[in-house]
């Protein structure tokens, strides 16, 4: 993976300016995001099939008008278990990048305001958790608690902890160098006060563009999780989980894996495009730096 | 520079101290008792005390601790729980067999990002540029496990120009060690190449821009002699640092790749690890990692203080 991709999307400031890319990334992404949270709601109402219903007559068929993307080989419609699947990425998704976001953006504004002592202290002890990428540390909580859809989410939401304290830490760094902190500060206001006021309404734009790409970073973790077994456990649908089973047949049956994979593609493609225009629209200054 | 190479090498033996605690902490104590999660819920008292007594898990937290640390440097990762085999020699095996995928996982994605990266630079109209971020953001989701099956599915299962899985060693067979690596390393390499083309193209462009480049071309060079003799040089710094952070994303990408062509590296190991409980070889594997991802960005610090005459001039 580059789910491990994971771990480290780079950051995007070194490109050159492409005027007119940044509403595109913010229209396909949001499109495509979209498109797959829609999916997964719908599928709370309706799918073509049951997706638990398993047909032995009706076993890895092409796709037809009866199942437009065809069956697996326990004879379930393929579409909708896709759907169902749209389910597990985003609960994944929302709950680490959640689970990320409470752990990291007060351990980064403390990072960011500390004595200078403490700051050094805390800012090692992220590098060092940065070097347990997401993928890993669920490795190790299935090797100790067992594998399950909750030890992966918790898993990827604390290795997703350390990189936003350290965006937000950045962020806090500048607020606090501005002028309206200083004189906050002068004006008698507290720590917290001035985190609370100041520095968490200037950050949450760096903020929202992180949650979007570590939602990415999560459902890309969870796909490689479920694809070697440390995931959703069976039969409960989850892309990652479709692609190992479809990989089990790819022989029989490569179309198998082309939903699946197109499925996971898509939404990391959307939360990716989503974070990247995003970021140029809620901060023109990086849009300009770009 | 030597005050600053010393400085992060110390800063890198520190952390990777704290990080064995912390690898030992959570294999170790979380679970409660190792050899209950061995044995399972359902084993006896007496099964489990007897396996702890075995294997010295009933002495003090610290003992243990350093027991195993102390092994480390002489690659003695201590007897399996499970298999009762040493677990040294298995992780040096595997070790080698993942550093061959790494290893040629990285010179496909090099040597896909450098001149597509560089002649998007060189001829940098916008539309090179569009399309090389879309091609790194395809890049981005497509996971290299699912470019692993595609790439089996095309080469192996539909033309049979590869094998879809298995691996011989270099020594026993170099002709088909070299076709089981080709697909493997692709799915590693494509995926990363595309994501590294963008900012290969992103940092000769601004290289290109630089005072010293006109100079070059005033002199007589071509552009691209001018690119080749002055500007990677100077754009290789920039480019070290993402290929430093890119190693490590192709590391952990290595551990879903084994498994898609079933190659029996670190990532089979500690996934086989955590199947049969086999805790201490979970640990052990997971401190090589961790080991090399800290080793990569320490040797990243340490190349930039190099490559960078700038760094050396105030250290």
């Amino acid at each position: 993976m580059s789910a491990a991709t994971e771990a480290i999307v780079l950051p995007d400031s070194v490109d050159v300016v492409e005027p007119g890319r940044a509403n595109w990334s913010l229209r396909v992404g949001g499109v495509l995001v979209g498109l797959v949270v829609v999916v997964a709601l719908v599928s709370f109402v309706w799918t073509p099939w049951d997706p638990y219903l398993v047909d032995g007559t009706n076993r890895l068929m092409g796709p037809s008008s009866s199942h437009w993307l065809g069956t697996d080989q326990f004879g379930r419609d393929v579409l909708s278990r896709l759907m169902v699947g749209a389910r597990t990425t985003l609960y994944v998704g929302i709950v680490a990048v959640s689970l990320a976001a409470v752990g990291g953006i007060p351990l980064g504004i403390v990072m960011g305001m500390a004595p200078r002592w403490l700051q050094t202290v805390l800012v090692r002890a992220n590098d060092l958790l940065l070097a347990f990428p997401a993928l890993l540390l669920a490795i190790m909580f299935g090797a100790v608690f067992g594998a399950s859809t909750t030890t992966a989410m918790v898993a990827i939401g604390i290795a997703t902890i350390p990189v936003f304290a350290r965006i937000t830490r950045s962020g806090t760094l500048q607020v606090m160098s501005t002028e309206y902190v200083l004189a906050a500060r002068a004006g008698g206001r507290s720590a917290p006060a001035v985190a609370v006021r100041h520095v968490l309404p200037n950050v949450t734009s760096l903020l929202l563009v992180q949650a979007s790409v570590s939602f990415a970073i999560a459902a890309l973790a969870e796909a490689a999780l479920s694809f070697l077994g440390f995931g959703t456990a069976p039969p409960i649908p989850s892309w990652g989980r479709m692609l190992n089973e479809a990989y089990s047949v790819l022989a029989v049956s490569p179309l198998q894996a082309l939903w699946p994979g197109l499925a996971i593609a898509t939404a990391v493609l959307g939360f990716n495009l989503l974070g990247d225009g995003l970021r140029d629209r809620l901060d023109p200054r990086l849009a300009d730096a770009r | 520079m030597a005050f600053q190479l010393l400085t992060r090498t110390a800063t890198f033996l520190a952390t990777l101290a704290v990080a064995s605690v912390l690898v030992f902490a959570f294999m170790t104590v979380l679970p409660g008792s190792p050899a209950q999660v061995v044995l399972g819920v359902s084993a006896s008292e007496e099964a489990v005390a007897q396996m702890e007594a075995d294997f010295g898990l009933d002495r003090p937290l610290p003992e243990q601790y350093w027991d195993w640390v102390s092994g480390l440097p002489s690659g003695d990762f201590g007897t399996s729980y499970v298999t009762g085999a040493e677990i040294g020699p298995q992780i040096v095996d595997r070790s080698l067999v993942t550093l061959w995928l790494v290893g040629a996982g990285m010179l496909v994605a090099l040597v896909i990002a450098l001149p597509l990266g560089t002649l998007a630079a060189v001829k940098h109209r916008r539309p090179s540029g569009t399309v090389l971020a879309g091609i790194s953001q395809v890049g981005i989701a497509v996971p290299s496990f699912l470019a692993g099956i595609i790439l089996i599915s095309v080469f192996s299962v539909t033309l049979g120009w590869f094998p879809a899985g298995g691996w011989t060693t270099p020594a026993s067979d170099p002709v088909a060690f070299l076709q089981g690596l080709v697909l493997p390393a692709l799915a590693l390499g494509l995926v990363q190449g595309s994501v590294l083309s963008r900012y290969v193209r992103s940092t000769v462009l601004n290289v290109q821009r630089e005072d010293f480049i006109r100079t070059a071309r005033s002199k007589g060079l071509r552009s691209w002699q001018a690119m080749v003799h002055h500007g990677l040089r100077n754009a290789a710094i920039p480019i070290v640092t993402v290929l430093g952070l890119q190693l490590s994303v192709l590391l952990v990408g290595a551990v879903v790749v084994e498994r898609v062509f079933v190659i029996p590296g670190l990532g089979s190991l500690l996934i086989d690890g955590v199947r049969n409980r086999d805790l201490l070889l979970v640990q052990g594997v997971v401190m090589v990692l961790v080991l090399a991802i800290l080793a990569i960005n320490w040797l990243v610090d340490v190349l930039y203080t190099v490559l960078d005459p700038r760094l050396r001039a105030t250290a």
